[in-house]
């Protein structure tokens, strides 16, 4: 795609290395004095192969691999792979593993927000708050590493079920971190939503539109707070979640109006904290007793998954949004195939509805209102530059073929 | 007379010197009070002169498209007239070293040069952020320059209605009574007013957060100075440090020019001590609320919304200033 090119226009690049980006892409903008009037980006500035690396390794060494897909939200890529396996050999993990799946992953999207709230307010030049959000993540951090050993990357889950049990005497210390966050919620929620410096800077500042969110394939916070109603832990009954009566959190519920800009996007994840944290404290609360995995030892484990053929699709919320593995077995010891689809693949072509018309000094706070994560979405890149691009009407048409053969696989 | 002069230019390098210094320490003090708000540790004090040390260490790179010279030359435009300000604003209580060869309408004006050297040097960087940032500093120096003009003026005015015949820009003059001492009620206000848009106005001089956009680093990676490096880089750092005691020793002369020795009953050497060390204090302060205070609390404001504030707020309340004290020295007269 060139950009269109305007009398007086002058071109910004903004990366692969720029201060306001954590991972390199590149974006591409025309501007016209102040003013943005085109832009592109530029994916596969970074990729590591790990989709190779798995097809040589077995299913229980991949789940770790998947783990490193991202350094923020590490648990969402295990859950979704170790439920596409679980699809393929309908293995159910016992109640009790799903309970734990669930607090470890509303923990992860407590860490992940706040994170990412603090790198928002680094964006707008608030390095105060920034520095005080990142405080406030250490309590979440504490209680990971108190349940799992680690912080950050916290290997709680397994094919079937998950690997550390949350004994009764570890609760109490969980409450008490939900706690915290019950009682530090108004004191963010007065930072962030009504000082007026960040207001002026995030109110009506890169506006997606419902419409956009929509043609644009927007997952997660991104697109609940243009008001699409997406949420796979609603739409999908997984892990337990469907205990908690977990509801999609749109803007409106706090402002009585939805005006899918950063503002909304900030109020989603800040309301969103909440939520996780009264979704834990039941979690925890209801805990049912029971094993923690369908099968404890790996050598077991191996060798029923060995013999197992066929495709399975895990999908989870994280905290960015839907996060997709589609595995392939043949009945070998590795995959034949694995394919992650991080949510910021489909978070980024928002990007372009967003910055269309707004000011250069919004490009930083626009860029990382998606929540990017580069390193999670680019895994493969095309050296050689002769490679055929397909438009959108060309996949769809693929898509229709690859339907029918499907059709005519399953006898219809 | 002549010894006079001869002494007065002895004394540029000293005073050079010592506003390095004192710039630079000041420089360490604000960022460990910031570290210290936002709940880090923060650098040693020392950390701005090892800054120093180590930039004049480092190459000096001109980006190919550069215009060398200009490139070059600006940092020493820069650090030049930051050192000749220097020179003409009254410093521990002392008059200006070269009274008499300029006022306050000189300073006002010369403040402007070392910004414009940085926008000069900027648009000769030949990168679009560093063009971009040029342009945001034009339009930033041209925002607060109206509301401090309008302060300087109604400062002028008093001075000049309540001591007629006065050099009513000379620093002479106004440090001579304070300030306070020349209004009623009504002026009194006016002045706070003044006080408060200064202070606002010495920020943005500064090129502190909220008004940093022309450097703005997580939009437009450093703007003017992203393509400054090594000896050059090291000389604009120099330069805004001398400016920190520029713009505060502007402040306290126009507001605060009291000493301490009268009140503590010092005199001889212990007074010039007292009153030496009660302007650092009074230094420190102006800094720390238009610095260090306005930095850490606030996020950064769009260029629009720079020239919305100075231009709006900030003009309106300069005026609102002056009015009142125009209404004083009336209501003084009738």
């Amino acid at each position: 795609m060139t950009l269109e090119k305007k009398e007086n226009s002058y071109s910004i690049c903004v990366g692969p290395v720029h201060p306001a980006l954590k991972e390199p892409v590149k974006l591409n903008m025309e501007i016209d004095g102040e003013k943005v009037i085109g832009v592109d980006f530029e994916l596969s500035q970074v990729h590591r192969g790990i989709e190779w690396a798995a097809t040589r390794r077995n299913p229980l060494q991949v789940l770790f691999l998947a783990e490193r897909i991202c350094g923020i939200c590490n648990m969402c890529h295990m859950l979704s792979f170790s439920r596409a396996i679980e699809t393929i050999g309908d293995i159910h993990a016992p109640p009790r593993a799903e309970y734990i799946r669930v607090i470890g992953a509303e923990l992860e999207r407590i860490h992940s927000h706040i994170l990412w709230a603090g790198v928002a307010a680094h964006e707008l030049g608030f390095d105060s708050l920034m520095h005080y959000t990142w405080k406030l993540r250490e309590n979440v951090l504490d209680t990971i590493e108190y349940i799992t050993g680690n912080r950050i990357t916290k290997g709680l889950i397994t094919i079937g079920g998950v690997r550390h049990d949350i004994p009764e005497k570890k609760i109490p210390r969980i409450l008490e971190s939900v706690n915290f966050y019950y009682s530090h919620f108004d004191k963010m929620a007065k930072v962030f939503l009504n000082d007026p410096v960040i207001k002026s800077r995030t109110r009506d500042v890169g506006i997606l539109s419902r419409r956009d969110a929509l043609t644009t394939c927007a997952v997660g916070p991104t697109a609940r707070a243009s008001g699409v109603k997406k949420d796979v832990r609603k739409d999908e009954a997984y892990a337990a979640y469907q205990d908690f009566d977990v509801e999609p959190i749109l803007p409106d519920a706090y402002t009585g109006e939805i005006h899918g800009d950063v503002y909304d996007r900030v109020l989603v994840r800040l309301l969103e904290v909440k939520q996780s944290a009264e979704i834990i404290e039941k979690a925890v609360k209801s805990m049912p007793k029971g094993p923690i995995a369908w099968e404890e030892k790996p050598a077991v484990i191996l060798a029923k998954l060995k013999p197992l053929v066929g495709e399975g699709i895990g999908r989870h919320e994280a905290p960015r949004g839907e996060v997709i593995h589609y595995v392939k077995l043949v009945g070998e010891e590795s995959p034949y195939s694995w394919k992650v689809r991080a949510p910021t693949y489909n978070n980024m072509m928002p990007w372009v509805p967003m910055l269309m018309g707004e000011q250069i000094a919004d490009i930083p706070i626009i860029a990382a209102s998606i929540d990017p994560c580069m390193s999670c979405t680019n895994r493969a890149v095309s050296a050689d530059k002769t490679t055929t691009m397909y438009t959108m009407d060309q996949l769809r048409r693929l898509s229709f073929l690859k339907t029918r053969e499907l059709k005519r696989g399953l006898g219809k | 007379m002549i010894d006079l002069l001869v002494a007065r230019i002895l004394m540029i390098v000293p005073v050079t010197v010592l506003g390095i210094f004192i710039g630079l320490l000041y420089k360490g003090i604000d960022r460990r009070l910031a570290a210290r708000m936002q709940a880090r540790i923060g650098p040693p004090l020392v950390q701005p002169f090892r800054d120093v040390k180590k930039l004049m260490l480092k190459e000096n790179i001109v980006p190919r498209d550069a215009v060398a010279w200009v490139f070059n030359l600006m940092p020493f435009v820069a650090l030049a007239s930051s050192i000749v300000l220097l020179m003409y604003v009254p410093l521990f209580g002392y008059p200006p070293l070269l009274e008499g060869h300029g006022d306050l309408m000189l300073v006002l004006y010369m403040l402007m040069f070392p910004s414009l050297a940085l926008v000069i040097g900027g648009f000769a960087s030949s990168s679009p952020y560093a063009t971009v940032g040029a342009q945001r500093e034009m339009i930033t120096m041209v925002s607060y320059e109206f509301p401090l003009a309008i302060t300087i003026v109604a400062l002028a005015w008093l001075v000049s209605a309540t001591a007629p015949g006065a050099a009513a820009f000379s620093f002479s003059a106004i440090t001579a009574i304070p300030v306070w001492h020349l209004v009623g009620v009504l002026g009194s206000i006016g002045l706070a007013l003044l006080f408060a848009v200064i202070i606002f106005v010495t920020t943005g001089e500064m090129g502190e957060v909220p008004f940093d956009s022309a450097e703005a680093e997580t939009e437009i990676a450093g703007g003017l100075l992203s393509e400054y490096s090594g000896r050059n880089l090291a000389l604009f750092y120099l330069a805004s440090a001398i400016k920190i005691l520029v713009l505060g020793s502007v402040v306290i002369a126009l507001f605060i020019p009291f000493g301490i020795s009268g009140y503590a009953g010092l005199s001889g050497i212990a007074g010039e001590a007292a009153d030496i060390g009660f302007f650092l204090v009074k230094l420190f302060i102006v800094m720390f609320i238009s610095s260090t205070f306005i930095r850490v609390a606030a996020a950064r404001f769009r260029i629009t919304q720079v020239v919305k504030i100075y231009w709006g707020y900030t003009t309106m309340i300069a005026l609102l200033g002056l009015v009142l004290i125009g209404l004083d020295i009336f209501m003084g007269v009738i």
